[in-house]
């Protein structure tokens, strides 16, 4: 273990730390977005909401993350659609896991039980009002972990956007793994900011947990 | 420039080759990652702390760090300590490890939900503890974990795209190559996100079929 070479070294990598941090941060907002409206709109009532929705989910669930990310990044330009690595990368992240939190949303929705609904409608609410009032906040405690679960993977998965040249921290370790010839090294000074980011995240999402669990 | 999708028959080797190899190396990966991922949880339920802790550790890193970084690792790292791998044996090895150590506590976690009585009623008709194990905890075990590890597969699946970031002829970067000769990015990831979505579909079938055959165990 070459400690002189990381006590050097590791500079650059917590600069790149915050790069991956704003495009983690950046692409979950995005998904959340995202993922709230598919979620609600895979159990719209109306077909023309519903069928693309579920379209949109079953296409970024079913095809690897890194192929979206080149298709929107490399094959923009053809449609029209020019972004810097930055850009993509943000995008990409946040319509992939957007997929996957609208399945975390839409699961925590139909967990709350049926009954609330019937209770709701029997009082006189309407669908809209149920759902805003009665379901909604019922279900947002039950979407709290899985969403955080779908968070953390994101982040680990921002390592992707290193295939774009955007200079965060896998790009940085594969860039000094080049130049240095100390993939152990390396490997070691990336994974303890993404252990970092990742543990930090992790404990706020538990405290956002017991939060929401008490009340 | 307009899209034109008619050019892409022009390049169906790439896509057969490519298709192959995203098979081979992610049934491969499948296979090793739910041997290795066994093994883990076996080490993990180990009695002695001195077996227990180093596996602990180990999944605890692969868990909280990036597999394209473990990719590198093996890859660049075998290579350091003198193992020459092919990217493709470098492929198999990064995603078993990976998923290995997901697999484990998917396993570790169906052992343990495995009421203690079953193997207590089991020792006491006479029952030795390994045909306890093999006899009465694995088959519900293994009807409790089959849900959870298949979806872990269809996520191996596509992850494997991962692997052509170091070299090995897959799907992801046989469209590559077709593209770097056509210049039609768009249409070509379009067709290699269309072949993985097809074989994660038969996938998501084959993981249906084995709950169902599983789920007579519980």
């Amino acid at each position: 273990m070459d400690i002189q070479l990381i006590a050097k070294v590791w500079p650059f990598f917590a600069e790149a730390a915050v790069v991956t941090v704003e495009i983690s941060v950046l692409a979950i907002l995005l998904g959340l977005s995202i993922g709230f409206a598919a979620g609600l709109g895979s159990l719209s009532h109306n077909k023309l909401i519903r069928l693309p929705v579920r379209f949109y989910v079953s296409f970024f669930r079913g095809t690897p993350a890194l192929i979206q990310l080149f298709l929107l990044y490399f094959g923009g330009p053809q449609v029209g659609i020019q972004l810097d690595p930055f850009e993509a990368g943000v995008i990409g992240l946040g319509v992939n896991i957007g997929a996957y939190m609208s399945e975390s949303i839409r699961g925590a929705i139909i967990s709350v039980d049926k009954g609330q609904t019937e209770a709701g409608r029997c009082l006189g609410l309407g669908h809209a009002q149920v759902m805003r009032k009665i379901i909604i906040p019922q279900a947002a405690r039950l979407m709290v972990r899985p969403l955080g679960v779908n968070a953390i993977a994101l982040i680990k998965g921002s390592a992707i956007v290193s295939t774009i040249s955007l200079v965060e921290l896998s790009y940085t370790a594969h860039r000094f793994i080049s130049s240095t010839y100390k993939p152990f090294e390396m490997f070691i000074l990336a994974s303890v900011f993404y252990l970092l980011i990742v543990t930090v995240f992790s404990y706020g999402v538990r405290k956002v947990d017991q939060r929401v669990a008490m009340d | 420039m307009g899209l034109d999708f008619s050019i892409l028959p022009e390049y169906s080797d790439y896509f057969l080759t490519g298709t192959l190899w995203t098979l081979a190396l992610t049934a491969l990966s499948m296979f090793f990652s739910i041997s290795g991922g066994i093994l883990f949880a076996v080490l993990q339920l180990n009695r002695h702390a001195i077996i227990r802790w180093p596996t602990s550790f180990i999944a605890w890193l692969f868990m909280g760090t990036p597999l394209l970084l473990q990719l590198f690792l093996v890859y660049f790292g075998l290579v350091q300590i003198g193992i020459d791998l092919n990217a493709f044996v470098a492929g198999v090895i990064a995603l078993s490890l990976h998923f290995a150590v997901y697999n484990s506590d998917i396993i570790r976690s169906a052992i343990v939900a495995v009421d203690s009585g079953q193997v207590e009623a089991a020792r006491s008709l006479g029952l030795s503890n390994f045909q306890a194990l093999r006899k009465i905890i694995v088959p519900q075990a293994v009807a409790n974990v089959t849900p959870a590890l298949g979806n872990m597969m269809i996520a191996l699946l596509k992850e494997s795209a991962l692997v052509s970031v170091i070299g090995v002829m897959e799907l992801t970067l046989s469209a590559q190559r077709a593209i770097s000769d056509s210049f039609r990015p768009f249409e070509f990831y379009i067709a290699a996100a269309a072949i993985y979505y097809i074989i994660n579909l038969g996938l998501e079938q084959a993981v249906h079929f084995a709950e169902r055959r599983t789920a007579r165990y519980r």
